[in-house]
C-alpha cells in the first residue's frame, strides 16, 4: 500500500510531528505507517499552469492497451 | 490577467462543480469569508469539547466514560483539521485563536448552554451532533477543497457521535421513572437552541446569498432546520419521548412536520454574548491557552536543544 496525504498539523519539531500525526489521523486504524514532511520542503506544481502540465497526455490513447485492436482468440495478452 | 476575467473565470469553474485549491486565484471576499466561516467551525469543535468535557470525570460506567472521552478527542481532532484547512487560505493560527479570545471570533451558539445533567449528554450527541451533520455532508461538496475534504473526514466520525447520543437517550427512556424524566429534561432543554443552530431564517440571513453563489453553502439555513425536524420527530417517538413543541403537526399533504416558531431573540441575544455560559466558555479557552503556554515553549525549547546536539554531533 502506499502512503496517501492526510492533511498537515503543527509540531515542534519532525519527532513531534509523527506522535501529533499519530495522535490525530489514525484514530480508527487508518494505516501502519506515517511520513511527515516540513512544508517548506515541498515543491508543488503550479494550479494556472494545471492544463499546459497536463493536457499533453489527454490525447496519447496509444498509451493505453485498449487502442489495440487484436484478435479475440489471442491468449494471454 | 485583468480582475474582470478573472472573476469570470472563477465563477465559471466553481459553477463547473469543479475545486478551489490554495493557490488558485480567488477573489479577495470568497477567500475572506471563508476564513471567518472555517476558523469559526473549528473554534466551534474546540469550545464543543466544554459541555461534554464536564460529564467525562461523572460518567455513569468506565464503558461510557471511555466512549465519552473519545467522542471528546474527536472534536479535539476536528478542531485541528479546520485549523489546517483555513491556514492554506493565508492565515496564522494563533491570530484565530486570538480572535476566538477576544470575542471578536464567533462560535456555534448551541456550546452556550450549560449541561446540567447526564442526560445532556444524550441529548448533545443525537441533536447537537445530529444538527452538525445535517450541516456538514452539504459541505463535503463545498467549492474550497481542504474545507470540503476535511468535512469528508469528519463526517465520517461524527455518526458515532450521534448514535452514542442517541443510544444514552434510549437507554434513559427505557429506564425507571426517574431516568425516563431525565431524558425528557434533557429534550425539553436542548430541542429548541439545536433548531438555532441552523441559523437565522432565510429572509434574515445575510450571507446566504453570495455563499450559495460560491457553492459554500449548498442548503439554505431553512431547508436543512425542517429536514433535521422530518428527521427527529419520528426518532423522539420511537423512544417514547415528547418534542417541546405544542404547534407541532404532520402535515400529511407534504409529509412534512409543521412546527412552532423560533425565539429569534433569544438566539441573537446569546450570538451577542449573553447566553447562560458564553463569558465561561471564552474564559476557560483563555486560560487553557495561557495555562498551556509552558508546554508550547517547553516543546520548542526541546527541539531546539536535540537540533543543537544533532549538529554539534555531526561537526
Amino acid at each position: 500500500m502506499s502512503h496517501k496525504h492526510v492533511g498537515s498539523l503543527h509540531a515542534a519539531d519532525a519527532e513531534m510531528a509523527i506522535s501529533n500525526a499519530r495522535d490525530v489521523y489514525t484514530r480508527r486504524q487508518e494505516g501502519v505507517s506515517i511520513w511527515a514532511v516540513p512544508s517548506e520542503s515541498i515543491t508543488a506544481s503550479s494550479p494556472s499552469d494545471k492544463e499546459a502540465f497536463f493536457d499533453p497526455a489527454e490525447d496519447k490513447v496509444y498509451r493505453h492497451p485498449t487502442f489495440y485492436d487484436l484478435p479475440d482468440e489471442l491468449e494471454h495478452m | 490577467m485583468e480582475e474582470a476575467s478573472l472573476i469570470e473565470r472563477f465563477d465559471n469553474y466553481v459553477a463547473a462543480n469543479k475545486k478551489i485549491e490554495p493557490k488558485d486565484w480567488m477573489p479577495e471576499s470568497y477567500r475572506k469569508t471563508l476564513v471567518r466561516q472555517i476558523s469559526q467551525h473549528a473554534h466551534s469543535e474546540i469550545v464543543g469539547m466544554l459541555p461534554e468535557g464536564n460529564w467525562i470525570t461523572r460518567a455513569p460506567s468506565l464503558k461510557r466514560k471511555a466512549i465519552l472521552l473519545a467522542k471528546v478527542q474527536d472534536e479535539a481532532g476536528h478542531g485541528l483539521y479546520l485549523y489546517s484547512a483555513c491556514e492554506t487560505l493565508g492565515v496564522k493560527r494563533d491570530d484565530l485563536i486570538n480572535d476566538l479570545h477576544n470575542g471578536k471570533a464567533k462560535y456555534s451558539s448551541i456550546f452556550n448552554y450549560p449541561t446540567l445533567t447526564w442526560a445532556d449528554m444524550g441529548a448533545i450527541g443525537w441533536l447537537v451532533d445530529g444538527a452538525a451533520i445535517m450541516n456538514q455532508v452539504p459541505l463535503c461538496k463545498c467549492s474550497y477543497g481542504p474545507y470540503a475534504r476535511a468535512m469528508v473526514r469528519v463526517c465520517k466520525e461524527e455518526s458515532f457521535h450521534q448514535r452514542q447520543g442517541f443510544e444514552i437517550m434510549m437507554t434513559l427512556a427505557n429506564g425507571t421513572d426517574a431516568q425516563k424524566k431525565l431524558a425528557q429534561d434533557a429534550l425539553n432543554r436542548w430541542w429548541w437552541p439545536s433548531l438555532m443552530m441552523f441559523g437565522p431564517s432565510d429572509k434574515d440571513s445575510t450571507h446566504s446569498e453570495q455563499s450559495m453563489k460560491w457553492r459554500i453553502k449548498l442548503f439554505s439555513n431553512d431547508e436543512l432546520r425542517q429536514r433535521f425536524v422530518d428527521m427527529t420527530v419520528p426518532q423522539a417517538e420511537m423512544i417514547g419521548l415528547t418534542v417541546p413543541d405544542k404547534d407541532l403537526k404532520m402535515d400529511v399533504e407534504t409529509g412534512k412536520y409543521q412546527f412552532g416558531d423560533i425565539q429569534w431573540e433569544e438566539f441573537f441575544n446569546v450570538i451577542k454574548g449573553n447566553g447562560p455560559c458564553n463569558k465561561e466558555r471564552v474564559a476557560t479557552r483563555k486560560k487553557a491557552y495561557d495555562d498551556g503556554k509552558w508546554v508550547r515553549d517547553a516543546a520548542a525549547a526541546h527541539a531546539k536543544k536535540k537540533q543543537a546536539r544533532k549538529k554539534a554531533k555531526a561537526a
